[in-house]
């Protein structure tokens, strides 16, 4: 089937009148069976109102108690996102998904380990996606984000990068190739953030309808290292990994928050190195990931 | 962004950290003044540029007596300071602190910065200080200490004292260097900093704990609430291109190479600069156009790459996923148009209206070479610079 999220999932878009929520929400209702899934929207200062047929509620709370939704997307400025993330965990949604790029750091440290501390109370354990990241899709059912839908095709190969474009990089290879994906998530950019590869990596190996996985990621941080050390162990699934960064020069942030190289361990050639010692089939050429994932099948 | 010396222990100093007496000074004069207003016998003379290592540069100077204050800072003022963290040419020096001098009898090294693993602030001290953190990091591991900070209950005494007597800090001495360390933890908290780093800390002979020097970087996300912070900002520092590019929302980095690259993604972006060294070239920069590739923002893209000398040839890849391909064709076209671009260009677009895009191209009568792959472009555009 898919991860995370399928056609039967109810979302609740936050930030759903501002430009960037609206365009992209009429985008996502056009997605498969995207009208039936994006169920409420909200606003405080808009409660009671409709956009694109879409109930908005006055909080999040009130949008889930009212259409039974678990998954929220969030479109809200960087100065306010963190506690829209807040307000969605506090109302228990099962996921949440962070599409806002340039939060700053603090407000991540703060609520996630707001996040951490209310689960470890015994409180229910909402899952982050991003931020600063596209979102998720599983293809010919639902997207929930920002990727082009048109580029995928329903299949059984996971998809999971930091960065966006690069995720529908390897997503079109794949669809010319004829290789259909279960689900591509984007996990951010950001050094905060939620699900990780490892985590997602995870779900791919528990899901039995997805046959393999291109992992993606970038110079910067331990993760895709602590991915693979996983999956070297664990991983059931052929993988495809790439890292960019290999010409990206120490101490200059590439754009991204997280893709600056700190100690030398979290250099793309460490990483490449890391992975391929783990079992992945690496490349050094992001043209080949499509390639070098169908010699797999 | 970076921030000088004197600026980091101006902000370390509001929050309690002893630092040594000191006059930020921009003339040779000024910096004479400063140290008969500091009075004392010895001085110490410092070049102020963002980056590290200014001691082997020979941009810190001991002085004892003011003539020698007049000379080092007549040497140091203007000099193009070489340090491994500036480009080869070196960073010009522009500003001074003088300070008095300190009667040391220890180093050590302290600093906050964000554990992206933990998600936790983590607070680092060693007693070897006044070396690079990542030599000892590097040579022994063991001397670095660490203690993860929640940052919803912040740095405890018992933390800062563990941390204080871990690194050697003598007994009587441990209650100040307590202060210090919580003062330097809640410093980087408020003013949103990335890194604040002390190396070295001092032990002076009193049993002063004294911050010899501060190294910030703070979080560009969150530079909007931190006014205080941004008016510390010094363009002299900076690169010329990378401020004009931020003005137009496009990420910037200068490179060695001679293949400028226009990508949109940062992710891609560094894909893209791979796969050029993959090919035998070298990129000349990274570039993120973001998400709305306006005709404008392309254009500018252009004359910002163009900028460089040494660009010999562009690539041009994009994915166009929400942003179609037929608009960035119309971007790229007038880009190439108004700069009278005069270096080989290869083109690879990918996703929305690719057909329409690629077609606009071919009838622009414009020497683009166009690509359909990444490897292709960066194929083509090696050879076209060779």
């Amino acid at each position: 089937m898919s991860i995370l999220i399928n056609k039967d999932t109810k979302v609740i878009t936050q930030g759903i009148t501002g430009k960037t929520g609206q365009f992209h929400t009429e985008k996502c209702q056009e997605y498969a069976n995207g009208k039936a899934c994006f169920v409420a929207g909200v606003n405080p200062k808009k409660a009671g109102e409709t956009i694109f047929d879409i109930p908005i509620f006055g909080s999040v709370k009130d949008a889930k108690q009212q259409t039974g939704a678990t998954v929220s997307v969030i479109y809200v400025p960087p100065a306010g996102a963190a506690d829209a993330i807040w307000e969605a965990v506090e109302a228990e949604l099962d996921l949440v998904i962070c599409i806002t790029e340039g939060i700053p750091v603090r407000d991540m440290l703060m609520v996630r380990n707001r996040m951490k501390e209310k689960a470890a109370k015994g409180g229910k354990e909402t899952l982050l996606l991003g931020p600063n990241c596209p979102g998720l899709i599983t293809p010919g059912e639902i997207k929930i984000g920002i990727m082009p839908g048109h580029i995928h095709k329903k299949g059984r190969v996971g998809v999971v990068s930091r960065s966006g474009t690069l995720t529908y990089e390897s997503v079109a290879q794949l669809t010319e190739l004829g290789i259909g994906q279960s689900s591509a998530v984007g996990i951010g950019g950001d050094p905060i953030n939620g699900l990780k590869h490892l985590d997602v990596m995870k779900l791919f190996n528990d899901d039995p309808d997805t046959d393999a996985v291109i992992m993606i990621g970038e110079i910067g941080g331990p993760d895709e290292a602590d991915a693979a050390l996983w999956c070297k162990a664990n991983m059931k699934k052929p993988v495809v990994g790439f890292i960019a960064g290999v010409t990206a020069p120490a101490g200059k942030r590439m754009g991204h928050a997280g893709a600056l190289i700190s100690g030398g361990a979290d250099t793309a050639e460490a990483k490449l190195a890391i992975m391929e010692e783990c079992g992945f089939k690496v490349t050094h050429n992001p043209s080949e990931m499509g390639r070098l994932l169908k010699s797999l099948l | 962004m970076k921030i000088h010396e004197y600026q980091g222990k101006e902000l370390l100093r509001k929050y309690g950290v002893t630092v040594p007496r000191g006059v930020y000074c921009q003339t040779v004069d000024e910096a004479v003044q400063a140290a008969q207003r500091l009075g004392g016998k010895v001085w110490v003379v410092k070049a102020q540029i963002h980056a590290g290592g200014r001691g082997k540069g020979g941009g810190v100077k001991v002085a004892k007596s003011l003539d020698d204050v007049r000379q080092y800072a007549g040497q140091i003022l203007g000099m193009q300071l070489i340090t491994h963290q500036t480009s080869p040419q070196g960073q010009k020096v522009r500003r001074l602190l003088v300070e008095e001098g300190a009667d040391i009898k220890k180093e050590y090294y302290v600093a906050a910065l964000t554990d992206r693993a933990s998600q936790k602030v983590v607070m680092m001290a060693s007693s070897e200080g006044g070396m690079e953190i990542e030599e000892v990091a590097h040579a022994t591991p063991e001397k670095i200490l660490k203690a993860f900070v929640d940052p919803l209950v912040g740095l405890t005494d018992a933390q800062a004292a563990k941390l204080a007597t871990g690194i050697g800090i003598p007994e009587a001495s441990v209650p100040q260097a307590v202060a210090l360390l919580k003062g330097l933890y809640t410093c980087y908290m408020e003013t949103d900093a990335s890194l604040a780093e002390i190396n070295p800390l001092i032990l002076e002979g009193d049993g002063t704990i004294k911050a010899l020097d501060a190294k910030f970087n703070f979080d560009d996300n969150a530079l909007y609430r931190q006014e205080a912070i941004c008016a510390y900002r010094d363009l002299d520092e900076e690169d010329p291109n990378e401020i004009e590019a931020s003005k137009f929302g496009l990420a910037y980095i200068s490179l060695d190479g001679n293949i400028g690259c226009l990508v949109n993604g940062a992710g891609l972006a560094m894909a893209t600069m791979d796969v050029i060294k993959l090919f035998g070239g070298e990129p000349a920069n990274f570039l993120d156009v973001g998400g709305g590739a306006t005709t404008e923002k392309v254009t500018e893209a252009f004359k910002i790459m163009l900028g460089n000398r040494n660009v010999e040839g562009i690539l041009v890849n994009i994915f166009g996923g929400i942003m179609k391909c037929d608009t960035i064709a119309n971007g790229v076209m007038a880009a190439v148009r108004e700069t009278h671009l005069n270096v080989p260009l290869v083109v690879r677009m990918k996703g929305t209206n690719e057909e329409l895009g690629k077609q606009l191209l071919r009838d622009s009568g414009l020497p683009i070479i166009s690509a359909d792959t990444m490897a292709e472009a960066a194929e083509k555009i090696v050879a076209a610079v060779k």
